[in-house]
């Protein structure tokens, strides 16, 4: 009796060894991957700022001070001012919590819906040939139209740059968590639970979905990161978060009304999209070699 | 052959039916009834009532789909109600600049991106090559708007070489006409220039890694030769498909080129449109665009199984 005590001690123990390397290991990976922890570090940057920014910055976004109209950047005003004397680093600060807020929201939407679509679809056959034919359709007309399109016939604020952006990137999440999906669908252990008699339900959310997790957070950092580039096209073209709410689109909209009087009004918020952007695909990049060490993408 | 285009072709009628009610429904969609915006808060019961009629509105809805896909399919994408006239007259008006534009990108794309791909993969693993890749990653990075931002402020504004906006057409002289259109199409083929760039260093890292390769190696044939003659013929497939499913993503990202640069192509065409919400012309360049999209691709796939065997069989 006790030396099986012991075995099944000494098990555990070996267990929760191995757990430790692989934890290990897994944060050994992790900065050894110098572009990854660089868009991590850009992300917790660009986080903070958004999170804390706006306490941190003493002017108010919406004051408008005539006599200060587009100034240069300057002790007083960090980044400088806009055509209506507001303060541009304001703004901007302001803006990332509009535009991070929209980004973030649609990646969250659109993983949502995009999950539920992609495993009833990779569960049950007829429902797959209806749903990827819609999200084939959707997918086929192209992002930004789309989003435009959308906004013309729903009328331009916030709420519903979020809702036109969810529903132009639902399909795409839907795609790779049905493939990924699928592969789990065929695995024995599933057969086995359906000789059992589990459910459809239990199966697919708490056998597949598992599985499909990590695709997903993959695939959503890059919606993110597009979210962020399309979001700030819609307001740029005056069809997204209208005035005078900062986002960092529509700053440059303003901007692109006084460019040879005001450089810095086009560049500050671009610099804030590029970062963004970069380090949103370097985390994507990052996170699809973690998760996945054969495909070597971005890898030299 | 033949039963792989007629497979591919049948198989665009699904996506192309679903694209149509997305597009049709998009008007549908607006709060309220679109004769209503249209018009605004002014209008009477009247003018609200003749206004539903014209556009049809007032019939049941299967039916204003089955009309407007009857006039799709004869032509006939609708009237435009600002304009007065049918939308396909004023996306043809439209075409021309935004075409343009697409092709000179393309251009520029393939110019810069093919050659420092190859560069990239001759030299894997230095510093030329890590450049490339970072600059590319950089180029996929920055959203087009925004770089033909910086281009307007450095090249237009601080140097003054180029015009920072406008449009000549090919008529004024083949010059002005491409003067116009170089700072929009670097700005709309960077992402593209980016992406080509990758495809054609992977390519060629893969065909180089092969044993024909090695073969051609050890009997000492030179490294140009190698490159050029052996690798890059067999590379190519894969970098025509990314540059041939580009030119869609060029066409459709013109649109907001152009309105950086005014430039009347589709792009201006259909902002106008929803700053006036005439949703005839909406609905028109979003098909159009789409069509066109779904059409060069249809075109790559059968160009690339008729070049490569392997693709047809695996499918069929």
């Amino acid at each position: 009796m006790e030396t099986a005590e012991k075995e099944v001690r000494q098990l555990s123990d070996i267990k929760q060894q191995l757990k430790k390397e692989q934890r290990q290991l897994f944060i050994k990976r992790f900065f050894s991957n110098k572009l990854m922890v660089t868009g991590s570090v850009t992300m917790l940057f660009l986080l903070l700022v958004t999170l804390f920014g706006p306490f941190l910055v003493s002017q108010d976004p919406y004051e408008m001070v005539v006599q200060d109209r587009l100034l240069n950047p300057s002790s007083e005003h960090l980044l400088g001012t806009d055509e209506f004397g507001r303060d541009l680093l304001s703004r901007i600060v302001h803006g990332s919590k509009v535009t991070m807020g929209v980004g973030l929201l649609v990646a969250a939407i659109a993983s949502f819906s995009g999950m539920v679509i992609g495993l009833y679809a990779s569960y049950y056959r007829i429902l797959d040939h209806i749903l990827m034919r819609i999200c084939d359709g959707l997918m086929s007309i192209p992002a930004i139209l789309l989003a435009i399109a959308l906004m013309a016939a729903l009328g331009p604020n916030t709420r519903n740059v979020i809702i036109a952006l969810s529903i132009v990137f639902t399909p795409h999440i839907a795609r790779v968590i049905r493939s990924a999906a699928l592969v789990v669908r065929e695995q024995t252990y599933i057969e086995a639970m359906e000789a059992q008699g589990a459910s459809a339900t239990r199966i697919i959310w708490l056998h597949i979905m598992p599985n499909t997790v990590s695709p997903l957070v993959v695939q959503a950092t890059f919606i993110f990161a597009e979210a962020i580039i399309v979001e700030a096209a819609l307001s740029f073209l005056g069809a997204g978060v209208p005035a005078p709410d900062p986002s960092w689109g529509n700053i440059l909209y303003d901007g692109k009304l006084v460019i040879f009087n005001a450089w810095w009004m086009t560049v500050f918020p671009g610099i804030m999209i590029v970062l963004s952007v970069l380090g949103l695909n370097l985390l994507g990049d990052g996170l699809r070699d973690l998760i996945d060490p054969h495909t070597n993408h971005g890898k030299k | 052959m033949i039963n792989y285009i007629v497979k591919r072709v049948f198989s665009l009628i699904p996506v192309l039916f679903v694209v149509s009610i997305a597009i049709f429904l998009l008007v549908h969609l607006t709060p309220g009834d679109p004769a209503s915006v249209m018009l605004g808060v002014e209008a009477t019961e009247e003018q609200l009532k003749e206004l539903r009629k014209e556009m049809g509105l007032d019939l049941p809805i299967y039916q204003q789909y089955l009309n407007w896909i009857g006039g799709v399919l004869q032509g006939d994408f609708g009237t435009s109600y600002f304009m007065k006239e049918p939308v396909t007259h004023s996306i043809a008006e439209h075409v021309k600049p935004t075409l343009s534009l697409a092709i000179i990108a393309q251009i520029i794309t393939i110019l810069i991106a093919v050659p420092l791909g190859i560069a990239a993969a001759n030299r894997r693993g230095t510093i030329a090559d890590q450049s490339i890749m970072g600059v590319s990653l950089l180029g996929m990075s920055i959203p087009s708007f925004l770089l033909g931002l910086f281009l307007i402020l450095l090249i237009g504004v601080k140097l003054g070489w180029l015009p920072v906006a406008g449009y000549q057409p090919l008529s004024n002289g083949l010059w002005n006409h491409i003067k116009y259109l170089i700072m929009p199409a670097i700005s709309l083929g960077a992402i593209q220039a980016a992406l080509v760039a990758r495809m054609t260093r992977t390519s060629m890292l893969e065909v180089l890694n092969t044993n024909f390769i090695k073969t051609a190696q050890a009997k000492g044939v030179k490294k140009r030769a190698i490159i050029y003659k052996h690798a890059l013929r067999n590379a190519f497939l894969p970098i025509l498909t990314v540059i041939g499913q580009t030119f869609g993503v060029l066409v459709a990202g013109a649109v907001v080129t152009e309105t950086i640069f005014n430039i009347p192509g589709i792009g201006q065409l259909i902002i106008n449109s929803v700053e006036r919400r005439d949703y005839a012309v909406i609905q028109g360049v979003v098909l159009f665009v789409t069509l066109s999209y779904v059409f060069i691709n249809l075109v790559i796939d059968l160009l690339y199984g008729f070049v490569d065997p392997r693709v047809r069989l695996d499918r069929d």
